[in-house]
This record gives structure tokens, C-alpha cells and sequence, in this order.
């Protein structure tokens, strides 16, 4: 008797543009609830963190990615892989030191800004897309790896791009048991 | 297909034979330590498997692990072959589908959700090797 194969389970998608306005009205909200520019990008960094702790299994069950053995493999993956799968885009990436663990993802397109003209008067440190960040930081500790991520360059406050810069710090220790001596 | 290496030990741990074929990566120890690991964690799988057997000693442990930790042991009796996809569907399609991506249930706690434990026990018993009677 051959087995039956597993259904695969289906993918829940959603609209596009529903996605990308409650993107946007969340991040309004934000503004509204806090005055500092910095506390709304550390919210929303919190919040992505929250998420991306969850996305790396969900990322992990439907991609099927084997350990990774560098620092730049990590990093292409991320670009190649996660973001596809999740938004659609394959930002380049680009090692910005010898030591090799400094890496930066650049957007060329970003659906999350499609429908901001421009931040509002008054909001210019506002990292708009800081979700990303905090998505990027909180999947990467779930895979013992704890890394600085932020935006080192962003369109919407006048740069030619947008980069994302991802740092690999210490790698964090999984729970070691002690031999006995 | 091919051997790596190989370990003899007698009763009392003492290494009495190892040779080596095709070994990639040393362990970075002296052989010693490394030979005391080797029997150290023989020694404790022997223990374990007969204090945690379900009914008879011979039995299959199958394990999945994710980069994130997550392990999946599924212990069954030795006529099943390898289950590697139907740990992974276990994982992808139960636990990520129902416990990750349900805001209410907290990571890293004994999982409360009723709707995951009734969907798991169905796909355990739909399993082409599960037999409503043991043995």
C-alpha cells in the first residue's frame, strides 16, 4: 500500500495593498502615541523583534534551508530566500568589511513605502520600515546568532537608497550541559 | 555510502580498538578524552533506553531538529523505515501552523492549544505505520 503523500498545507495569502496600508496605519498610530521620533523606531523594532522570532519557523518549515556555514551564506539566504518569500523582492547584498561578519541588504524596491510620498514635517529620524530590523534581529536569535540590524540608508529621508545594515556579533551559546570535572 | 570510523570497548570503558577510514573533521580533544566521550554517552543511552523503554527494549528513536532548536522524538517500533517528512510535516504543518502562528499561545511553554493536540493525535493515527494495537 503506498503511502499517501502529505498535503501540503495551503499558504494563507493576502492583499497586497491590504498589507501595505495597515503597514502604514500602524505606523501613523505609532506617531500619534509617541512625540520622539526615536520611540516610535524603537517600538517598532520591538515589535519586529516579537515577530520574527515566530516568522524563523515558519520560514524554516517552508523553505526547507540547511545549516548555514557563514556569515554570508546567512546573508544570502536572508536576501535571496526570506525576502521573497515574505515580500516579494531580492535586495543585493554587499560585505562592507574584511573581517566579513558587517553586511548590507539594499532595496531597490520596497513595497511597504509604496503609497508614502514623503515622512511628514516635523518626523525626519523616522525609520519608516524599522519593523524590518526587528523582524531580521529576533529571527537570527532564534538561531543562536545575535547581530545589530538597522538602516543605514533610507529614501524616504533623502538618500539614493535604501540599506539595511546587518552586523554579526558573538555568537550565543545554546544551553551547554556541565561535564562533571 | 561509506564508513568513517570505528570503536571497540569492553565492560569497563576502556577503548580496546579505533580505527578511522574516512574521518573529515577531528574533534579538536586528544583521543583519550575523546574515547571517554564516545563511551560516556554509550553508556548513558544504554541507561536511558531501559529506563524510558515503553513496553520492550528494542525500539527506533527518530529525531528532527531545527536550526531554532526545535526537536522532534518519535519513538516506534523497529519495523518502520525513515520518517524524516513526516517529522518535518509534524513540525511545519502542526507546530508552526498552530502553536508559532497563534498569537495567544507563548513560545517556550507546554503547548495549552487542545485544537493542536486533537490535530497531531489524528495525524499520528492517519499514519500508514500506526497500529491501534501495540505489538
Amino acid at each position: 500500500m503506498s503511502r499517501p503523500a502529505p498535503r501540503k498545507p495551503e499558504y494563507h495569502k493576502i492583499n497586497k495593498d491590504l498589507f501595505v496600508l495597515t503597514y502604514g496605519a500602524l505606523v501613523a498610530q505609532l506617531c500619534k502615541d509617541y512625540e520622539k521620533d526615536e520611540d516610535v523606531n524603537a517600538y517598532l523594532d520591538k515589535m519586529g523583534y516579537g515577530i520574527g522570532t515566530r516568522l524563523v519557523e515558519d520560514f524554516l518549515a517552508r523553505s526547507c534551508v540547511g545549516r548555514c556555514h557563514s556569515y554570508s551564506e546567512i546573508t544570502d539566504i536572508i536576501a535571496q530566500v526570506a525576502f521573497k518569500m515574505y515580500l516579494g523582492i531580492t535586495p543585493s547584498v554587499t560585505c562592507n568589511n574584511s573581517s566579513r561578519n558587517e553586511f548590507s541588504l539594499i532595496l531597490d524596491k520596497n513595497p511597504l513605502v509604496e503609497f508614502v510620498e514623503e515622512l511628514p514635517a516635523g518626523r525626519s529620524s523616522l525609520c519608516y520600515c524599522n519593523l524590518l530590523c526587528g523582524i531580521i534581529r529576533g529571527a537570527l536569535e532564534m538561531v543562536h546568532l545575535a547581530a545589530d540590524v538597522t538602516f543605514l540608508q533610507d529614501r524616504l529621508k533623502g538618500d539614493s537608497v535604501t540599506e539595511i545594515g546587518i552586523t554579526f556579533l558573538k555568537k550565543l551559546d545554546e544551553k551547554k550541559y556541565r561535564r562533571k570535572k | 555510502m561509506t564508513v568513517h570510523n570505528l570503536y571497540l570497548f569492553d565492560r569497563n570503558g576502556v577503548c580496546l580498538h579505533y580505527s578511522e577510514w574516512h574521518r573529515k573533521k577531528q574533534a579538536g580533544i586528544p583521543k583519550e578524552e575523546e574515547f571517554k566521550l564516545m563511551y560516556g554517552m554509550l553508556f548513558s543511552i544504554r541507561s536511558f533506553v531501559s529506563k524510558m523503554s515503553p513496553l520492550d527494549i528494542r525500539y527506533k528513536l527518530h529525531y528532527y531538529e531545527t536550526p531554532t532548536g526545535i526537536k522532534v522524538v518519535m519513538n516506534t517500533d523497529l519495523g518502520v523505515g525513515p520518517i524524516r517528512d513526516v517529522l518535518h510535516h509534524i513540525y511545519s504543518a502542526l507546530y508552526v501552523e498552530l502553536v508559532v502562528k497563534n498569537p495567544l499561545c507563548p513560545l517556550g511553554q507546554t503547548v495549552q492549544s487542545e485544537l493542536f493536540r486533537s490535530r497531531l493525535d489524528s495525524y499520528i493515527r492517519s499514519l500508514p505505520f500506526f497500529s491501534a494495537r501495540a505489538g
